[in-house]
């Protein structure tokens, strides 16, 4: 997908729930919406972090799971068919001297854009990466935190270290075209599926793999390239040869290339913005939710569906200027019921 | 009542908690250096603590839930816990832990 430029009224910087909503109050006032996240779904928090757990506080529902919440958004903001880039980040937002904003991800789609609406929560997720000496040196080359060629693991002696199922798939399918490979968990129980993980026994038991309870200690190998791993276990340190080392911590979320766009921000965490439009130090740049910061702010769901109304009565003036906004209800207009597409 | 908390520079905090709060949440509150990204709903690992040796036998077990989460801890150790699942109460006065690399807010990448 690269080579792609794309021209829209806005460019959504996360699909978490604001982000989703925000095309819906933005879709009310007729601007198109791009959406960028760097996960591989809708949801955010929401269905990364907890998709299982209940949500109490999301008005008219007294209990909502994340992925319930999700999913309600991605059907009440189908009527206006934004369209979603996942499994991106958005590394460079430059501002154009006509007005406007050039987007562009690391997957190098780009946007011609009016306005940036910033929901990024508390930043991308990125994978949880071990406290081992020099690990950044290896990373790229020996050490990565998923798998994208399996050919880059062919021959080679890995070592998977986690408990859930991206370690223990991962086990199970690199284990037929790896040299070696062993399996590195803090104790003998997984949260994976059953069925994965009888699968990983069995491997274990017919001597196909390794499985050693403990923790990684130290890497040893030089320019990048991995030659040993050195566990801490209950019996001393072991060390095991090892070219490639696949560590499934799971993610945690980080500010990234925001703190590059030249926005205000408050205690280096947060994007300032006013109260009134939720509008950051650069014109033409919102943003809501759980980034965003102002006195008395509180990081709810519900503060950011009301920071993405204000937002978007503000983004309708940047995008049209001339057109007189004129505030409705959706129980009450036709005009804005054919747009939901139930007049 | 209070706990004794010592942060990631090893600089050490008596921080006044209430009743049924999480141990999280004091620290959150007080201002000390924690992620505690989900908020508090056991799905993260991110406000993960060290428990004083002789504290340690004073807490409710972890759930089963906690000791999945504490999988997904990068720097763990035996006596890791995480402190949004450790409720305030008399018997823990005085609970002293230490604030783990990994529940920084941003961690040094």
């Amino acid at each position: 997908m690269s080579g792609n430029e794309i021209t829209t009224d806005v460019v959504i910087i996360g699909a978490g729930p604001v982000g989703l909503f925000a095309v819906f109050e933005l879709g009310l006032v007729d601007l198109k919406c791009h959406v960028i996240d760097i996960l591989d779904r809708p949801g955010g928090q929401c269905a990364e972090l907890y998709p299982e757990k209940p949500i109490y506080d999301i008005p008219a529902f007294p209990e909502i799971s994340g992925q319930g919440l999700t999913d309600n958004l991605m059907k009440q903001i189908a009527p206006f068919s934004p369209e979603f880039h996942y499994s991106q980040m958005v590394t460079n937002v430059e501002k154009l001297p006509e007005g406007g904003f050039r987007v562009t991800t690391d997957a190098e789609t780009v946007f011609n854009t009016k306005v940036i609406v910033v929901a990024a929560g508390g930043g991308s997720f990125q994978p949880k990466r071990p406290p081992v000496a020099d690990v950044e040196q290896y990373e790229g080359k020996s050490v990565f935190y998923a798998v994208r060629k399996m050919e880059e693991f062919r021959d080679q002696d890995v070592v998977i270290v986690g408990g859930g199922d991206s370690a223990l798939d991962w086990t199970l399918n690199l284990e037929p075209i790896a040299r070696s490979l062993t399996l590195v968990h803090r104790r003998d129980q997984f949260r994976g599926h059953a069925d994965s993980v009888n699968k990983m026994h069995a491997l274990v038991e017919e001597g196909r793999i390794n499985f050693v309870i403990g923790q990684l200690g130290r890497l040893e190998g030089k320019d990048g390239q991995l030659e040993e791993v050195v566990l801490n276990t209950k019996a001393g340190e072991m060390g095991i040869p090892a070219t490639r080392l696949l560590p499934f911590f799971g993610l945690t979320m980080k500010l990234g290339p925001v703190a590059d766009w030249g926005l205000d921000l408050h205690d280096n965490a947060l994007i300032k913005v006013d109260t009134e439009k939720f509008e950051t130090s650069v014109p033409g740049i919102f943003a809501i939710g759980d980034i965003n910061w102002y006195p008395g702010k509180l990081k709810l769901i519900l503060s950011g569906f009301h920071e993405g109304a204000l937002m978007a009565q503000a983004a309708k003036r940047i995008v049209h200027p001339d057109e007189k906004v004129i505030f409705q209800y959706t129980t009450s207009s036709t005009k804005l019921q054919k747009k939901l597409g139930v007049a | 009542m209070q706990i004794i908390v010592t942060d990631q520079e090893g600089t050490v905090h008596e921080l006044e908690a209430l009743e049924g709060w999480r141990v999280m949440e004091v620290i959150r509150d007080w201002g000390l250096n924690i992620k505690a990204e989900c908020g508090g709903s056991c799905s993260c690992a991110t406000c993960h603590v060290f428990v004083d040796a002789e504290w340690e036998d004073k807490l409710n077990p972890p759930s089963d839930e906690e000791e999945d989460m504490l999988d997904s801890v990068p720097d763990i150790q035996p006596n890791s816990r995480l402190s949004c699942q450790i409720l305030m109460s008399e018997e823990l006065d005085g609970l002293k832990v230490t604030l783990a690399d990994s529940a920084r807010q941003e961690d040094a990448a």
